[in-house]
């Protein structure tokens, strides 16, 4: 009797906090379902409406998101549906989706060795297992796993304290042996003729792949819905000030004034800081290449890693083959790399595949990766006041993208970190609590 | 890419191995200065445009280069050995005067 009142009582405070929270939760966002899909066939597909408005820039916001990419784009829609705060503003110098968003390898995965960063990741994945739910709109996220082979039994070891380090953090971890591999992976060279034979392979089978195009759409779309203006074409030349305080941003469509501007330019973090007279950051920019082959008949079902160099390798549902390997490793801010990386990572993955030394290679484009000293990213309030951070993804962002949003949003809207993002400070490389999964140091070519 | 190396001429940046921005000055060893240790190993200024940068021609002479590099375009506009860039050399060592 006693446990039925008590089941009673939170069920009813459930309930109440429901519909305390409905407003704010259940906009009316169905607008993608079968019967519209059917409606709209029905008419021609003429009454679509623009995913999202192309407004003018008002004089001014509560919050400025420097940055219309997917993490830009992930903060404006958390702002307005975890913290109700709609007026804000996404400034893009280009078109949404031009920048790393749209040029990466679309890889998910939490498969960490660090607590801080599995934590992070994990709460990332989980976004992610709902996301096309929760925008309504299809980010095609696909959980194919995500298998990393080890090529000697040094490696195999290391791998197993990762899965090991994974599942205390209740992350899923399989080890598997290479005759499992073999099965999952036909084509695969693994032992007898290959050329770096696989003695096992650490497999996160809720890792996978998502349409990296329609992460930022969705986003995009689900932040207009709550009253986000999104203004693409529109550069950021300048910062408004009084005294040390960031007031608003100078564009190329005039200022616009905020109580807070948060910057999410990934490799442009250089160039966007010094506009606000920060010169020296823990931050390098450098291009990461990446490359599409021909179609082919669908033959690898999962994400596939190599460990004797280091190339990462899935199949689209059109059947390209998406990959890339390390980045070129030197500064640069242009987005185009140059031919020994390019010769390299085809080499790899023909030293893993030998039956695609003949295919042909469709597209190859460069995105300029904000490298941290240590690896890991930066979230968090300042460095000057009224002005927040976000940057250092190396090339990791885009599995980020979800929790990067949700706890920059939290970091703006609250003026302290949510715990998931706490450790990734700037000051860490001061205080020496470095997050550095590699172990690499301050190099960021080996990050 | 290529780069003109001093000694063995144009080569190919496959040769060559990145070692970063040029000079960042250590401070002097005895130096207890947190701020200026923290700069010296974290802080790098990460231009949009000429970058003074060092390279080492580890595929072929081995010797330190600092080259002048253009990172929205890749031009190069100038490559010294580095020996010859006075910002090499620490705090400490310029302090004892051990080089000049």
């Amino acid at each position: 009797m006693r446990k039925a009142m008590a089941e009673n009582s939170l069920w009813r405070r459930r309930a109440a906090y429901r519909l305390a929270h409905r407003s704010k939760r259940n906009v009316p966002m169905a607008e993608y379902s079968a019967l519209s899909l059917l409606r709209n066939a029905l008419s021609g597909n003429r009454d679509w409406t623009p995913a999202w408005r192309k407004p003018d820039p008002k004089p001014a916001y509560d919050v400025i998101i420097v940055g219309g990419g997917g993490h830009g784009l992930a903060t404006a829609y958390y702002l307005a549906k975890e913290h109700g705060i709609t007026n804000v503003a996404v400034i893009e110098k280009g078109y949404l989706g031009s920048g790393n968003v749209g040029r990466n390898t679309t890889i998910v995965r939490s498969n960490y060795l660090l607590p801080d960063s599995i934590r992070f990741y994990e709460h990332s994945l989980k976004l992610w297992e709902n996301l096309s739910h929760d925008l309504n709109y299809n980010v095609m996220f696909s959980q194919r796993g995500m298998l990393n082979l080890a090529h000697t039994p040094g490696q195999a070891d290391d791998f197993i304290r990762r899965g090991n380090a994974m599942r205390h953090e209740r992350v899923d971890a399989e080890w598997l042996t290479p005759a499992e591999i073999a099965r999952q992976v036909p084509g695969l060279a693994i032992g007898g003729t290959a050329r770096f034979p696989v003695v096992g392979g650490l497999l996160q089978p809720r890792g996978g792949t998502a349409r990296h195009d329609a992460v930022a759409w969705g986003y995009a779309r689900g932040a207009d819905r709550r009253g986000v203006d999104i203004i693409e074409n529109c550069e950021v030349t300048g910062f408004l000030r009084d005294g040390d305080r960031i007031t608003g941003v100078k564009t190329t469509r005039g200022e616009i004034r905020a109580g807070k501007v948060g910057v999410a330019v990934a490799g442009s973090t250089g160039q966007v800081m010094k506009l606000a007279g920060v010169d020296r950051l823990p931050i390098e920019s450098h291009v990461l290449q990446a490359f599409v082959s021909e179609s082919l008949k669908p033959f690898i079902h999962t994400v596939v890693t190599f460990g004797a160099g280091h190339l990462y390798i899935s199949q689209s549902d059109k059947g390209g083959l998406v990959f890339g390997g390390d980045i070129d490793g030197y500064n640069t801010y242009a987005q185009r790399g140059n031919l020994p990386v390019v010769e390299e990572v085809m080499s790899e993955m023909v030293a893993l595949f030998p039956g695609l030394a003949r295919v042909r290679l469709l597209r190859s484009w460069g995105g300029i990766m904000d490298m941290s000293m240590d690896g890991s990213p930066i979230i968090t309030t300042g460095p000057l006041p009224g002005m927040y951070l976000n940057c250092g993804w190396c090339y990791g962002g885009f599995k980020a993208t979800p929790a990067s949003g949700w706890s920059f949003a939290w970091t703006i809207a609250r003026d302290e970190p949510h715990r998931i993002n706490a450790a990734y400070t700037l000051e860490r490389f001061h205080r020496g609590a470095v997050i550095d999964e590699k172990g690499q140091g301050a190099t960021p070519r080996l990050h | 890419m290529l780069i003109t190396c001093p000694y063995c001429g144009p080569r190919d940046v496959s040769e060559f191995t990145y070692q970063g921005e040029a000079g960042r000055t250590r401070p002097d060893p005895a130096s207890t200065d947190r701020a200026a240790w923290d700069g010296y190993v974290y802080d790098r200024l990460n231009p949009a445009g000429e970058h003074s940068e060092y390279w080492q021609h580890s595929g072929g002479c081995r010797a330190h280069l600092l080259v002048k590099r253009n990172t929205l375009t890749h031009e190069i506009a100038s490559v010294a050995f580095a020996r010859e860039d006075q910002r090499i050399h620490s705090a400490g060592r310029r302090g004892k005067g051990a080089r000049p």
